[in-house]
């Protein structure tokens, strides 16, 4: 995919939660945003998902302008998968009714071809036995499993994930980072907010480092990782991998 | 930041709870002494003074069943209004927001009994309607107020996460509301709600100040020609209290029901 950001910025409030951004990636597909706490990455992260609209500057996709009508941000969140930290499945409905749902109001699926679609990728991530199963009744792996199912489902460009591992457990994280990288391998283009650095490290081929509002840095994987040029993102890398 | 991301179980709007909590268990529960009470008064009072009180037991029926009609059909129309009036309140839409934050203004501070009388005669110089159907429509115009702040709270107490997946995924808020909020939100509206029908069935005796025989009404005739105005009431208070304490029992096994299956 192409990303390119042309002078784009948002406030919330008094608070400048991404400064004025310019950054143009001509072809990445697969890109891990790293950086502190409340440094902007979620709201980079939406900013492309169409769940915020900058205040200022443009925004390319594919080469295409995101536009802000209603209409054009309703077609253009049709086109991408968005999965949160915080999972968000909707607790009223089966896992399996979790992604007939979007297929059949919004995609334009009848509700059996619906619901073959649902229940053949819910067997390939081996999740078919909870199919029935409401998001309590899941571990916090299996729901964030069946949230990525639901995001993929909808055939999007590329996926979103912002930090799917951190409210997991270790054992839950494998689990779902074995699932993204499974993604990953088959081709289906990502981008990904992510503490796991070893992960990013292997699967991403380009990343960002974003705190305070800004990207402080940018590169491809290797030379970011092996060989970071800022102090701030050589202070954090080594905070982070400390323990 | 959390990770179960459950709706708030319980919401308090309103006046206080009319529905008894799980708390109240026990054989002398204070709902048990009070239900079995006044159906064994009203067996008492009929059986062994069945003058007058047989006679005016034998009266009502009529009345109770205008209060049925007028509480039901005004409850019926209130969720209605209600849901309209709290989707308004949450709307970014300035006009809609404004008209739907300026009716529940007015009508919480309005005493209802004017309001009765208002919205009765104003109904009265535009249209020919029934009296009963004036007086669902008075009541009805009142809760939907009080009805609009269950909705709004109950919709606002759904996790901004839900919205923004709902949205991710394509739909509309429009679908979003339908198809991810509301269905949510019915289990925490439903206590409130049900209170609100506990407490539109004892304001329903406002009515009778119209000319609509409601229970109320129809026993203050049948005082006045048989000149038995204690009796009268004594009935008229027992009457309510019994309709009042299965209501509010029913709802709470209702409520109960609900929360078992989560
Ligand atoms: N909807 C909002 N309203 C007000 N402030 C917001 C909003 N969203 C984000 N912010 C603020 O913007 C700043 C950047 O937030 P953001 O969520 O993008 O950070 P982050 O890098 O994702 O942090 P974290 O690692 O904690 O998730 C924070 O200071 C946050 O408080
Ligand atoms: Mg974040």
């Amino acid at each position: 995919m192409r990303i390119e950001f042309s002078g784009i910025a948002k406030r919330f409030g008094d608070h400048q939660a991404l400064k004025e951004t310019t950054l143009a990636l001509p072809d990445v597909h697969a890109m891990a945003i790293i950086g502190p706490s409340g440094g902007g990455k979620t709201t980079l992260l939406r900013l492309i998902a169409g769940l915020e609209i900058p205040d200022r500057g443009e925004l390319f996709i594919d080469g295409e302008r995101l536009e802000s009508g209603q209409a054009a941000l309703l077609r253009h969140r049709r086109s991408i998968g968005t999965v949160f930290q915080s999972f968000n499945l909707f607790p009223h409905l089966s896992a399996l009714e979790n992604i007939v749902l979007p297929l059949e109001k919004v995609h334009g699926y009848g509700r059996p071809a619906a619901r073959d679609h649902a229940m053949a990728l819910l067997e390939r991530f081996q999740l078919a036995p909870h199919a029935g199963k409401r998001p309590a009744e899941l571990s916090g792996g299996q729901q964030q499993r069946v949230a990525i199912v639901r995001a993929i489902a909808i055939r999007p460009r590329f996926l979103l994930l912002d930090e799917p591992t951190s409210a997991l457990d270790p054992e839950m994280t494998a689990e779902v980072l074995d699932v993204i990288g499974e993604l990953r391998t088959e081709g289906r283009d990502l981008i990904m907010v992510t503490h796991h650095m070893g992960f990013a490290r292997s699967v991403a081929d380009h990343c960002l480092f974003v705190g305070d509002g800004a990207i402080l840095e940018e590169g491809p994987a290797e030379e970011f990782f092996a060989a970071p040029r800022s102090e701030q993102l050589r202070s954090f890398l080594a905070k982070i991998l400390k323990y | 930041m959390s990770t179960s991301e459950s709706p708030q179980s319980h919401i308090d709007v309103g006046d206080g709870a009319a529905i008894p909590t799980k708390s109240d268990v026990g054989l002398f529960t204070a709902w048990r002494i009070a239900f079995v009470g006044s159906i064994a008064c009203c067996i008492f009072l009929a059986v062994y003074k069945p003058d007058p009180y047989l006679a005016i037991f034998k009266f009502v029926p009529d009345g109770i069943l205008v209060t049925f009609k007028v509480t039901v059909g005004a409850i019926l129309l209130a969720i209605v209004l209600g849901l309209f009036t709290g989707l308004g309140r949450i709307s970014t839409n300035r006009l809609v927001n404004g008209i739907a934050s300026l009716y529940v203004e007015v009508i919480r501070g309005i005493p209802l009994l004017v309001q009765i009388f208002y919205i009765y005669y104003a109904l009265g110089r535009f249209v020919r309607i029934p009296d009963l159907f004036s007086a669902i429509i008075a009541m009805a115009v009142c809760y939907g107020a009080y009805m609009g702040e269950v909705f709004r709270a109950g919709i606002q107490s759904i996790p901004k996460g839900q919205m923004e997946a709902a949205l991710s995924l394509g739909m509309s808020r429009r679908q979003a509301m339908r198809h991810v909020i509301l269905p949510q939100s019915i289990k925490v509206v439903l206590p409130p709600i049900g209170n609100e029908f506990i407490a539109l069935l004892k304001d329903s005796s406002l009515v009778s100040i119209l000319a609509v025989s409601d229970l109320l009404r129809r026993c203050r005739e049948f005082a006045s020609e048989s000149f038995t105005y204690f009796e009268t009431y004594t009935v008229i208070a027992l009457i309510y209290l019994v309709i009042t304490l299965f209501f509010s029992k029913l709802i709470g096994i209702m409520e109960e029901r609900l929360n078992a299956g989560k």
